[in-house]
């Protein structure tokens, strides 16, 4: 038997998944604590202990890989020009890094945006600008404000390439770490976040997991790939596209609930399905993340009711809005809590349904009419996903008692709201033993195996956990 | 290309050669063919063209001049709806720090009963620096350009810098 061991270091746990590459199969699942802000070892001599307890002995692995949103997860600052375009395509790179972005900054920054960039303390911050031949004096200026602070975090520089040098010059000679890379806009309209995306891997790998002390835990895995975020969308893009001969499930949509966000992660172009619609804003990237940092599970349950509407959730779970405000006070309290009675698992299902809904609403793209002189015609911005065939639901309240199928469903388009283009009719998948990230920390090194994993631990929802209903590509 | 005796060829020459124009259709107007036509042309004679399509709103055609440090933008307008798109063109690029910035209108901008004349002066009151009759020629507009960014390079014109 060839093992591998994949680690999640989380910010609530540590997490391992163990699986036999050969088969291929998980051979199982340990867990300890999160104990990244004291000492990550703890966590993970825990999770380890957990694991052998499950297996009687640990296997010798011939990989152990690691991914990481532990201490506040990969922060980032992305500043950009023009908000709609070079500062968007920043954002996006950093959000296909797996990145978290706690601030996003266009045209010129301020006093202020310099006072609110250090008080953020970002992890990495995404330096772009003007297109190639474009604008230069924004950039320019916005590089010799931060030649200024007071922050020694690596700058990725992905912006107008005719300063590209000069401006790494101005920041290298105060002292500031600069990785250059490509424009993220080379062309007005063209998105080119890939290069980036690789440059802030790469930034992470050498620096920050050293940086937040991930790597006293050195002797227990072999590399800290990139973050869980991006580990996440790797398995997804793996799914979506399968690996030589194997076929993938084609285009798709990975909603991720957690406590603190909702990530979506969509794996379609998204272009126009239908004849004569036109497509305005910047193009999508094929493989794009969306978080949604106001609708965390626990962080957030307030605000996801609030967005919702309390009426619907009371309407949805059955419970009282006495009871209601009882156990949102109870989950701000706790924000580890699980859900205990049957009235907290009804509302927590609820809660899941609302996030669902409202995270990939946003993900998804919108069709309105205009009306012309020639007649209406629809224009279309962001992704058309109402083709899209498979959406999967990985995530906490998934595995802890909320009914998938309930739960997944408001992924689907609602004819109430017809300008959203979410998707029509796909089919409801469930990542049941939570191995997305592990198949995407896998594909770098055995990507069959790794989508026989993702692949096998794919459950239709509304079926109980079992091997002999995995869901297999076609 | 072989030139033959009377071959009227217009490319950018002097201090027009390799600027940014920004091109597209105002407003609510599908009409594309005209527009492209323009784009195409303008490239072939040695500009960087941005070319925005149909149905662009006025501050798109600012935010991409802005990113791409743009010398000008040539906006399209042919349902008859010019002058009320048009409408603060020129102080949205002063907002947008693109105050010296060279644009031009064309299409089918005359309404009504209105004399070319008039129309034309009335987008001249919006600040923009030539607008065209329909019928032109696109010679013509690459001649124009030609001399409007000579006439700048010699009075010391810093256009598409956001100031």
């Amino acid at each position: 038997m060839t093992a591998a061991l994949l680690i999640d270091f989380g910010s609530t746990y540590t997490k391992l998944r163990a699986v036999d590459l050969d088969r291929p199969a998980l051979l199982a699942a340990g867990q300890g604590p999160s104990t990244v802000t004291t000492d990550v070892t703890i966590g993970m001599k825990a999770a380890l202990a957990d694991l052998e307890h499950k297996l009687g002995k640990l296997p010798v692995f011939k990989y152990r890989l690691a991914s990481s949103s532990a201490a506040g997860g990969l922060k980032m600052v992305t500043i950009g020009l023009v908000r709609e375009l070079t500062a968007e395509a920043a954002r996006q790179a950093a959000l296909g890094a797996g990145a978290k972005l706690v601030g996003a900054f266009a045209y010129r920054l301020t006093p202020a945006d310099e006072k609110h960039v250090v008080s953020l303390a970002p992890d990495i911050i995404l330096l772009a600008g003007g297109t190639d031949g474009g604008n230069v004096d924004v950039i320019r200026h916005n590089a010799q404000r931060l030649a200024g602070l007071g922050l020694d975090c690596p700058v990725v520089l992905a912006g107008n390439r005719d300063v590209g040098e000069e401006i790494a010059g101005l920041l290298g000679a105060r002292g500031k770490i600069v990785h250059l890379a490509e424009n993220v806009m080379p062309n007005f309209g063209e998105l080119n976040i890939d290069p980036a995306r690789a440059a802030i891997r790469r930034v992470f790998i050498d620096r920050i997991v050293h940086a937040k002390g991930i790597d006293r835990a050195a002797s227990s895995f072999d590399a800290v790939l990139m973050p869980t975020p991006a580990a996440v969308m790797e398995g997804a893009r793996l799914l979506a596209d399968g690996i030589g001969n194997r076929k993938g499930l084609g285009d798709l949509l990975v909603v991720d609930i957690g406590g603190a966000t909702t990530d979506v992660h969509s794996v379609a172009h998204g272009n126009p399905v239908r004849e004569g619609v036109i497509q305005h804003g910047l193009p999508e990237p094929r493989v794009k993340r969306t978080v949604e940092g106001d609708l965390g599970m626990r962080h957030n349950a307030a605000t996801i009711v609030a967005a919702i509407g309390h009426t619907r959730i009371a309407q949805r779970s059955g419970v009282s809005d006495a009871t209601i405000e009882r156990i949102l006070a109870a989950f701000t309290a706790d924000v580890e809590r699980l859900p205990e009675s049957p009235e907290e698992i009804a509302f927590d299902e609820a809660l899941a349904w609302a996030a669902v809904r409202i995270a990939v609403e946003r993900h998804s793209g919108t069709a309105k009419t205009v009306q012309t002189a020639q007649g209406p015609v629809v224009v279309q911005i962001g992704k058309d996903l109402t083709a899209l065939g498979t959406v999967i639901g990985t995530g906490g309240p998934l595995a802890h008692g909320a009914t998938p199928a309930t739960v997944l469903e408001a992924a689907r388009a609602d004819p109430a709201q017809p300008l959203s283009l979410r998707p029509a009719a796909p089919r409801l998948l469930v990542d049941g033993d939570y191995m997305l990230y592990a198949a995407g920390l896998l594909a770098a090194v055995e990507p069959d195996a790794a989508l026989a994993l993702a692949l096998g631990s794919l459950r239709p929802v509304g079926t109980k956990r079992s091997h002999e209903q995995t869901y297999q590509a076609s | 290309m072989t030139l033959e005796p009377g071959d009227i060829v217009e490319r950018a020459v002097g201090p027009a050669v390799g600027r940014t124009l920004v091109t597209g259709v105002i407003g609510a107007d599908t009409h594309i063919v005209g527009n492209r036509i323009l784009s195409l042309a303008l490239e072939k004679a040695g500009f960087k063209v941005i070319s925005l399509g149909a149905l662009t709103p006025a501050e798109d055609f600012i935010k991409a001049a802005v990113e791409t440090a743009a010398d000008a933008i040539l906006v399209s307008s042919l349902y008859g709806q010019g002058e009320l798109d048009c409408r603060g063109f020129r102080d949205i690029c002063v907002e947008a720090g693109l105050e010296g910035i060279l644009l031009y209108v064309g299409g089918n901008l005359v309404v009504g009963k209105r004399s070319w004349e008039e129309t034309e002066r009335a987008y001249f009151v919006m600040g923009f620096d030539r607008a065209f009759p329909p019928g032109i020629r696109t010679p013509e507009v690459i001649r124009l350009l030609n001399k409007d960014f000579a006439r700048r390079a010699i009075a010391g014109h810093r256009p598409g810098a956001v100031e």
